[in-house]
């Protein structure tokens, strides 16, 4: 058996009764990346030798019966989490050689649990797309077929998972970054409540807005990633103190008394035949499975992405004056007066969507624009959470597409500024409410792509989502498999 | 149109960043598709309607005030393009 095809929890229970090492299954993964990473082209940063190093030491520990719950498995983090031992570049030329002086919270936490990790994945740059395709140091392709996009921004997370060359990875999610691209590629993907997971060292895109959140082969998996990484941190004072359970307790429960909703803005024009069909057939997977299916209404879902595209760049043009020159990152030496560095390096440090976005949020912050523009966002931001607040008085999730395609080839949607904007419509509520969301395979479309399935609850229920999502898992009967990377 | 070329030109100035004239041209053209888009936000009613800036907590967190270990001065100074061991090093800011 190759052991790069393990999930954390078959991985974990083979090095729990010996039946392999820590250092026998990074070898292993790094002999798939050595296969693979050419096509999938998911890492921007990879370093195997130091991952057989940290592997060694976690089979010396497991030895002396210190193994934390990630003990000795080999994981990959999208680079936009701080990490003190590898560049972390946001996907950018302006941080092409940035070393963080420190790790973020949740790298911590992996690593006091014992993980491997291997790298540091591809992105759009500062997160900023849906495609990956604005990432600076090259695009990763969709596993399932070549050439294909693995969606954004956490299209490296998501390519590498479903390629085998990590057992898990990390993602981050502003509008959808973490469901999307694990819906385009077959994984399961989670973006917790606003506040489950401290955001402390994740470079910060729309600080309203950005959670950490586990990518991985199946939901147990998720379920123990999220056991590891949630939690109160002091560093981040909009992380809740709300007591962290144990997720993998919730995917004991069958479908029995669940009641889910079904929007039905969320099954409008522009929906591909291929996603309805499969969605649909989720949804009569969990009412067999005895849960109650229920028509809920989101009334303001047609401004959600009106409403993101005014806050995230407002948000992002204030995070990103940081680039500057002064403290880390590129700056043109060339340049004559501290005014003239400031524009010559963030001109030639940031791409373009990175620009066309801070253009945005400049102006909508600007004086005579603001209320316009900012407040009136800010509004209606109110009205899309009391749609929710309303929905989830009668009914305990929302189960909805993803995203309203299959994944399309690399370069298709060009520079229609617009269409790739609107693809981002079902995922982007979830973090304007700041509820939890998670993608979770349901299906395949006749020509091969994978397509999942779009939960959310209220704010920490997510429990609720494993629950759903586990269930959904036993009965599509699609778990395990894998793409030919063709 | 939304926004005028002249109106990108000042919003790139406060923002730091200079545009080429193909780029500014492609930019003030996708931000007027933009800004036309979110004008269908004039359609809802938002009378007395409270903003919504964050979702989480709502107070602040408090500790206790004594002195703990923050980032060295060395670490801080790492990753700078120029410095000078003690200060962070950059062009003249008067000209």
């Amino acid at each position: 058996m190759d052991l790069f095809t393990l999930t954390l929890s078959e991985a974990k229970a083979m090095l729990d009764r010996g039946e392999c090492t820590s250092v026998q299954l990074t070898k292993s993964v790094l002999a798939r990346i050595d296969a693979v990473e050419e096509r999938v082209n998911s890492f921007i940063t990879l370093r195997g030798e130091d991952a057989l190093a940290q592997a060694a030491r976690a089979d010396k520990a497991r030895q002396q019966g210190r193994a934390g719950a990630l003990c000795g498995l080999p994981l990959a983090i999208k680079d936009v989490l701080c990490t003190s031992t590898m560049p972390t570049t946001c996907g950018s030329r302006i941080l092409e050689h940035f070393l963080p002086p420190y790790d973020a919270t949740v790298i911590e936490k992996l690593q006091d649990e014992g993980a491997v990790l291997l790298g540091k994945l591809a992105m759009d740059e500062f997160a900023m797309g849906s495609t990956s395709e604005n990432c600076a140091f090259g695009t990763p392709h969709n596993p399932w077929r070549l050439g294909y996009v693995a969606g954004g921004s956490s299209g490296g997370s998501a390519a590498c998972v479903a390629a085998d060359e990590c057992l898990a990875s990390l993602g981050s999610d502003t509008g959808g970054s973490i469901r999307q691209p694990a819906s385009l590629c077959g994984i399961v993907g989670m973006k917790p409540t606003y506040g489950r997971v401290s955001r402390y060292g994740l470079v910060a895109f729309a600080s309203s807005l950005d959670q950490v959140g586990p990518m991985t082969k199946d939901v147990r998996d998720c379920a123990l990633l999220m056991n590891v990484i949630s939690g109160h941190d002091r560093r981040d004072a909009t992380s809740s103190p709300n007591p962290v359970p144990d997720f993998t307790a919730a995917l004991l429960n069958g479908l029995k008394g669940l009641r889910v909703g079904v929007p039905a803005e969320y099954f409008g024009a522009g929906l591909d035949p291929e996603v309805e069909r499969v969605v649909r057939g989720a949804l009569r997977m969990l009412a067999d499975g005895g849960a109650e299916i229920i028509e809920v209404s989101l009334p303001h879902t047609e401004y959600c992405v009106a409403v993101y595209y005014l806050i995230a760049p407002a948000e992002a043009s204030s995070n990103l004056a940081r680039y500057d020159g002064v403290r880390y990152g590129y700056r043109d030496m060339q340049a004559s007066s501290l005014l003239d560095m400031y524009r010559r390096s963030r001109s030639a440090g940031f791409g373009g969507e990175v620009k066309k976005r801070i253009l945005i949020g400049t102006y909508a912050l600007s004086a005579g624009y603001y209320d316009a523009y900012y407040k009136k966002a800010s509004q209606v931001r109110t009205l899309i959470r009391e749609d929710f607040d309303r929905a989830f008085a009668s009914c305990d999730l929302i189960a909805s597409p993803v995203t309203p395609t299959p994944a399309w080839p690399i370069g298709d949607k060009g520079d229609d500024p617009l269409a790739l904007y609107l693809s981002d419509i079902l995922t982007i509520s979830a973090n304007l409410a700041g509820i939890p969301g998670m993608s979770v395979p349901a299906g395949f479309s006749r020509e091969g792509l994978p397509i999942g399935l779009q939960l959310q609850a209220a704010h920490f229920n997510e429990e609720i989502l494993l629950r759903a999502a586990w269930n959904l898992e036993q009965r599509a009967g699609i778990r395990g498999r894998r793409p030919e990377l063709s | 149109m939304k926004i005028t070329r002249e109106e990108v030109e000042h919003v790139a100035r406060l923002a730091r960043l200079e545009l080429g004239p193909d780029e500014m041209e492609r930019i003030t053209g996708q931000l007027d598709t933009l800004l036309s888009y979110v004008a269908k936000l004039d359609e809802v009613d938002t009378t007395g309607v409270a903003v919504t800036t964050c979702t989480g907590v709502a107070s602040n967190g408090f500790r206790e005030d004594v002195v703990t270990p923050s980032l060295l001065r060395e670490s801080a100074l790492a990753g700078a393009p120029q410095h000078n061991g003690e200060f962070f090093v950059v062009p003249r800011i008067l000209t």
